[in-house]
């Protein structure tokens, strides 16, 4: 009874016309230790798709995580900022615009003011360390004693 | 999505994925890559694979499909691999060694259909998938489906019974 059965579904599986059940139920028929003579052949059939089944991947996926990247470079890009911040800091430069010119006559007048300023405060330093002299006159009479 | 998330929703069908790579490529180890890349190919797009439907089967298809190119690239280049020396470690656990030999043997005629029915044995009759998720990951429809395993399983069939009965008559 049972094996009738069995043959129903094995000419049904070979048709492509078997459900997931009734293959399980084939698989189980003929995983098991005695199988009928004449139905021996298929054994190792199921047994191999039973044992196939149970394969396993083993190797590991290196998994890396995007996110750990970004950070690396954007230190990376921060220490490389830095070091061209303090390479390229130079003391205050003397490039800066001050304006021109451009009437000559002008220009003139101008650099003659400034001299003028710069001669006056010139003169009232210079006459400030007038007294200075004193030291050398002072000076020059004890030494020549 | 966490390293964590993906693994638990990739863990349950890794293996089906690296059973499939290596019907299909015969040796473990290149299996083992394929199945290393389709990995990392789904890890690398893990911000769309919340819209998969069903990412079993799109890991299958995306397996399906790496393979065949692998094994298009291989004939291309003129090297075909030469699997008469591989032996599956899997079936030595068997005590037998008979039985182990024509186990083998069904290892050895599977490897030998068209690679199509090599696919449909592999997800029906090992992963045991439905034919309607099949025929998804196959991209083609259901009748061809039960065609196509209805004929891989008579040539099966056809090939133990003439091993079975090799001496015996």
């Amino acid at each position: 009874m049972v094996l009738n059965n069995i043959e129903q579904l094995l000419e049904k599986y070979h048709n492509g016309e078997t459900s997931l059940k009734e293959e399980q139920q084939l698989k189980n028929y003929f995983t098991q230790e005695t199988v009928a003579p004449h139905l021996e052949m298929y054994k190792p059939m199921f047994t191999y798709f039973s044992l196939s089944q149970e394969e396993q991947f083993t190797k590991d996926v290196p998994l890396k995580t995007n996110k750990n990247n970004l950070y690396k470079w954007i230190s990376v890009a921060a220490v490389a900022v830095l070091m061209i911040g303090f390479y390229f800091k130079t003391p205050q430069s003397s490039t800066e615009d001050l304006g021109t010119y451009d009437d000559p006559e002008m220009a003139y007048l101008e650099v003659k003011k400034s001299l003028e300023m710069i001669s006056t405060q010139f003169n009232k330093g210079a006459s400030s360390i007038n007294y200075l002299a004193e030291v050398e006159n002072t000076t020059s009479l004890i030494f020549k004693k | 999505m966490t390293q964590t998330e993906f693994l638990h929703i990739v863990m349950p069908f890794k293996d089906k994925v690296f059973r499939l790579a290596k019907r299909l490529l015969v040796s473990r180890e290149e299996a083992e890559d394929a199945t290393q890349e389709v990995l990392l190919k789904l890890w690398k797009n893990k911000k769309k694979m919340q819209e998969y439907k069903n990412v079993e089967a799109f890991s299958m298809t995306m397996t399906k499909n790496f393979c065949l190119d692998k094994l298009k690239s291989k004939q291309a280049q003129n090297l075909k691999l030469v699997h008469s020396n591989y032996q599956d470690n899997n079936t030595s656990l068997q005590k037998q060694l008979e039985f182990n030999d024509s186990v083998n043997w069904v290892a050895k005629i599977i490897e030998d259909l068209p690679e199509q029915q090599k696919l449909v044995i592999q997800l029906r009759d090992i992963e045991q998938y439905d034919f309607d998720e099949i025929a998804k990951m196959l991209d083609m429809n259901n009748t061809a489906v039960r065609v196509a395993l209805s004929r891989a399983r008579k040539t099966i069939r056809e090939k133990l019974t003439k091993t079975h009965n090799y001496g015996v008559k």
